[in-house]
């Protein structure tokens, strides 16, 4: 399968993201200009972490008038998989492609450190390998990564099972200590109604080594490969070539 | 403007040098650009004569000093380049964007040779963190750093923080830059070929940072704060797509040569540029893209404005560079040509306001063998009267107050705010040890260390520098580096007065005699002198930064005890040796006695077994004894593993006897570490140890909740880890609580 990794200007974890999928998990990536008007035939899209533009405005805020973003948005209504990592994840929420928005860390500071998160839904494309509760042990790096909705917008991704990722202790408790920056409910990622978009503030591409102290985060790309290559895997309730996203990708 | 030359910095001899070369009056324009490239901070002018001295060759040397940047060979046909430079002024003046810019600059230094940024790394000094001035300077640095380094995506991977008295109202702030470039493919500085287009690339020019160099050659005085306008604002997404054009547009063969405009700005790089060619360059400031209204060829000469650089381009290939920088939204400007008469010429609108010969203002810029006298002081603060000190405290106790010094205690306050892990290089995080990246494109891996104790620098400089580079070339290879490189950053006081100049003099010595004797090369390096505040210098401190290499990136090892039931060994031996000691500063606020003693030739050996064992996977952890000095050690070697230890260890005999287990637990002798091996392995590690010439002694286990030192069976320490581990790790969040409080 072929991953297109979006690089924005200032995209800085463009590379790790290519790397992870490339030449840790072996399979086919490219860079895609944000200036480009096509994905190239894709399988999937990584919005990968950085500073797009900048972000002296609003991080990610000018990122979706970026020509390559209708194309995203284009794949991604027609259920590519997407997966938005950190200043991506931001992005997808400037781009009104998930809810929500980003305040700064209650610390008021950038951190960067290992996380727990735990796996709470395991019918979206980048998490179909995961078990559900599973902990992932991954970094963040971000000074804004408190994650904010009203009230009934969390209330209603509850209901709809798309909080992804929370952030836990190591045994899986989404307490006040485990929430690094102060997200709401401890949200660490979510995904969008259609379930094919998926947002997180931590580094999945930079936990796919044991040599770089984790590899929990390779699951996330094992998943999305699965998911496009694989046969038999059950999305949302259904088998895999029965699925209404499954045609869209078989017919590339 | 009448020309000045005092008001430039200049002395009258120097002026009356200029009238010599120029023959002429200068005009207002050439005396500033003269002004900037003969301040101390671009011309070394006090300093040359004794870096001369050192060792800057060796087999891996791809490029010395003299360059951007110096760079080694690390196998495969690649090359690692790096250096490590100075922001102290601006950092007193403005701590966040003091701080920032220097990381913008030397990120500048690297990329400029070709080679892609992959980590960074600084040495920093402040006052005592009790003072409100100095934690809002502190904590603007760090926030500085972060802000530049996190931004461009290059992680900090390390880095060393000490604290004093004399950095309060001048704190040094050196950051160093790594990255890796093909050996074949590195980029100079370099303007040749009659004719070929100088193009202007970034930024536009402001009126920011005009005579920054000159402030960086000058005391700090009550008036300094007025000095604001002379540093530099930082936008690293400007310096993000500079970069990412720059190795794009080398990635062409149509550049010629390539600078930042850093220190003294478009001066600078035109002049160099064309010095180093042996060829002329002749711009006009009118096609220099401007940020302000009606600026004077005097300040577009003279601007700092970050974020810029200076191409020479063939010519014919114009189109194709613009293309690149069109890309990255960079307007490319073509803002002169190369010539052949050697000259510097500066014209606006088409009239020249600048004609001076590059060497004028490089190879024959003044060179001064300023006076050099042995400081009183020397002799007095070498003399160490324990005894008079009356009786110690006891070991437990002074074990918790030293790990609460801010020197010793975990920096994870100051990395958290660093992006560490981008790029997904780092093999060793900050705080575990040196920092150790991978080079993806081969198997190896760097590791990467500054260093520098300046209380011992202050007690002996030439034993100090020595001291610094045996340290931080240890710390490398505690990871499992062969030392190959090194780069300099000298910070010290006034260079007129000649008690400052004899503390640099006999520290570049010893620097040089360490690098020597390690067989270590300075590929470059960078000189940071007037560090005064009100006429009192900081404490000297020649930082180095050592780069060494790991064969095999899948052997390295960190600081930390690895698994329980491992044996402790002893590498080298403890002495009666608490001259110029935390443990003296700590506990009776004394910088005082002589530096530990150092043999270059048992360091080496020290090294070369650390590199052997770490390789064949004998020794399992490796932490240098520094400041704090074995207890410390031993405890930081179990903090963030949940293994405790239990050794014991043989009395150092003592000239005063109380202090004798003092000495033992918290003396800063050299070229000690203490390393882990499976237990069953111990007898072989000693063995290797022993064929070094290396003194290894077994003396216990890792394991437990508890750190337990005895000396001689008699326990001296015996303390839970847990209650160790909170000590060290919560000392320097405390002084920030109330901020978080606020939060």
């Amino acid at each position: 399968m072929k991953f297109a990794v979006v690089v924005f200007p200032g995209s800085n974890c463009d590379h790790d993201a290519y790397h992870a999928a490339k030449h840790v998990l072996g399979q086919d990536a490219e860079f895609v200009w944000h200036k480009e008007t096509s994905l190239g035939g894709a399988d999937a899209v990584i919005l990968p972490g950085g500073f797009a533009h900048g972000d002296y405005l609003r991080t990610g805020a000018i990122a979706r008038f970026s020509p390559i973003m209708a194309a995203v948005k284009r794949f991604a209504e027609e259920g590519g998989p997407v997966l938005g990592i950190c200043n991506g994840f931001q992005v997808l929420l400037e781009a009104g492609m998930l809810p929500g928005a980003m305040l700064r860390n209650r610390s008021v500071k950038f951190q960067c450190e290992h996380v727990h998160i735990s796996v709470e839904q395991t019918d979206t494309p980048f998490t179909v390998g995961c078990r559900r509760g599973q902990i992932l042990r991954i970094p963040i790096a971000h000074g804004e990564g408190n994650y904010y909705a009203e009230p009934d917008v969390v209330d209603r991704l509850e209901k709809n099972r798309q909080v992804v990722f929370r952030y836990t202790t190591a045994s899986g408790e989404a307490t006040d200590e485990a929430n690094p920056n102060g997200s709401v409910r401890n949200i660490a990622g979510l995904c969008n109604d259609a379930r094919n978009v998926v947002g997180l503030m931590p580094h999945p591409e930079r936990a796919c080594e044991l040599a770089v102290g984790s590899k929990d985060g390779l699951v996330l790309f094992e998943s999305v490969t699965k998911f496009v290559m694989g046969s038999g895997v059950i999305f949302r309730g259904q088998s895999r070539e029965d699925h209404p996203l499954a045609e869209t990708v078989l017919q590339k | 403007m009448t020309p000045d030359p005092l008001a430039h910095g200049l002395s009258q001899e120097e002026y009356q040098r200029i009238l010599e070369m120029l023959g002429r009056e200068p005009t207002i324009t050439e005396l500033g650009i003269f002004s900037v490239m003969w301040s101390e901070h671009c011309s070394y002018k006090s300093s040359r004569v004794h870096l001369r001295t050192l060792p800057t060759t060796g087999t891996r040397v791809l490029q010395g000093p003299g360059e951007n940047a110096g760079a080694v060979d690390i196998g495969d046909g690649f090359a690692a380049v790096f250096k490590i430079e100075s922001h102290n002024h601006p950092s007193f003046i403005e701590p966040y964007q003091g701080a920032a810019t220097g990381v913008g600059g030397i990120i500048r230094d690297i990329f400029t040779m070709g080679a892609r940024p992959i980590a960074l790394l600084n040495s920093l000094r402040f006052g005592p963190l009790e003072d409100p001035l100095v934690r809002r300077t502190f904590a603007g640095v760090v926030a500085g750093i972060a802000g530049y380094g996190n931004s461009i995506g290059i992680p900090t991977v390390g880095g060393e923080i000490g604290f004093d008295e004399s950095y309060t109202g001048n704190p040094l702030v050196n950051v160093f830059c790594l990255g890796i470039a093909r050996a074949d493919e590195i980029i100079k500085g370099t303007a040749s070929g009659a004719g070929n287009p100088v193009y202007y690339v970034g930024a536009k020019t402001g009126r920011d940072g005009i005579h920054g160099a000159t402030m960086a050659s000058a005391e700090f005085d009550d008036t300094s704060a007025e000095k604001r306008p002379a540093v530099q604002v930082g936008d690293p997404f400007m310096e993000k797509l500079l970069l990412e054009a720059c190795l794009e547009v080398m990635k062409t063969d149509a550049l010629v040569g390539i600078q930042d405009m850093g220190a003294a700005g478009l001066t600078c790089s035109t002049c160099e540029m064309g010095s180093r060619g042996g060829a002329g360059v002749e711009i006009d400031v009118s096609l220099v893209p401007q940020r302000e209204t009606g600026m004077t060829p005097y300040e577009i000469m003279l601007s700092e404005s970050q974020e810029r650089m200076l191409l020479v381009v063939k010519r014919g290939r114009e189109a194709e560079v613009e293309r690149i920088f069109d890309k990255w939204d960079l307007h490319a400007v073509c803002i002169g040509h190369v010539t052949t008469d050697g000259r510097m010429r500066v014209k606006n609108h088409g009239d020249v306001v600048a004609d001076i010969p590059n060497t004028a203002l490089t190879d024959e810029a003044p060179v001064y063998r300023r006076p050099m006298a042995e400081p009183a002081y020397i002799a007095e603060a070498q003399r160490l009267d324990l005894a008079s000190l009356g009786a110690p405290a006891a070991p437990g106790q002074v074990f918790q107050r030293l790990l609460a010094s801010p020197s010793i205690a975990s920096k994870r306050w100051v990395y958290r705010q660093y992006d560490h892990m981008v790029r997904t290089n780092t093999l060793v995080c900050p705080g575990m040890g040196a920092g150790v990246v991978r080079v993806k494109e081969t198997t190896r891996a760097l590791a990467l260390s500054v260093d520098c104790n300046a209380r011992f620098v202050y007690l002996d400089p030439h034993l100090g520098a020595q001291l610094a580079v045996a340290e931080a070339a240890r710390n490398v290879a505690c990871a499992g580096g062969q030392p190959i490189g090194a780069t300099n950053c000298l910070n010290f006081g006034n260079p007129e007065r000649p008690e400052i100049m004899w503390q640099f003099g006999e520290a570049v010595k010893g620097m040089g005699a360490a690098c020597r004797a390690l067989a270590i090369p300075i590929t470059g390096g960078n000189v940071s002198l007037y560090n005064e505040t009100d006429g009192r210098a900081v404490l000297p401190t020649p930082t180095i930064g050592i780069v060494g290499l790991i064969e095999d990136a899948a052997t390295v090892a960190g600081r930390a005890f690895r698994t329980r039931g491992d044996a402790i060994v002893l590498l080298g031996e403890n002495h009666d040796e608490l001259g110029g000691s935390e443990y003296l500063t700590v506990m009776h606020g004394l910088v005082r006695g002589k530096p530990p003693a150092l043999d270059l030739a048992r360091e080496g050996a020290l090294q070369t077994l650390l590199v052997r064992g770490i390789a064949n996977g004998l020794i399992r952890s490796a932490h240098d004894c520094a400041e704090g000095g074995f207890a410390v050690t031993l405890a930081e070697s179990c903090f963030d593993t949940g293994l405790g230890a239990e050794v014991d260890v043989a009395a150092v005999e003592t000239a005063a006897p109380a202090f004798g287990d003092i000495a033992t637990l918290f003396g800063e002798s050299a070229s000690r570490v203490i390393v882990s091996v499976g237990a069953a392995r111990t007898a072989e590690l000693v063995a290797l140890a022993n064929a070094h010439g290396i003194t290894a002694t077994a003396i216990g286990l890792v394991g437990g909740d508890r750190i337990r030192i005895s000396i001689g069976g008699r326990s001296v320490i015996d303390t839970p880890l847990a209650e160790a581990e909170r000590i060290w790790s919560t000392a320097i969040d405390a002084h920030f609580e109330s901020r978080r409080a606020i939060a």
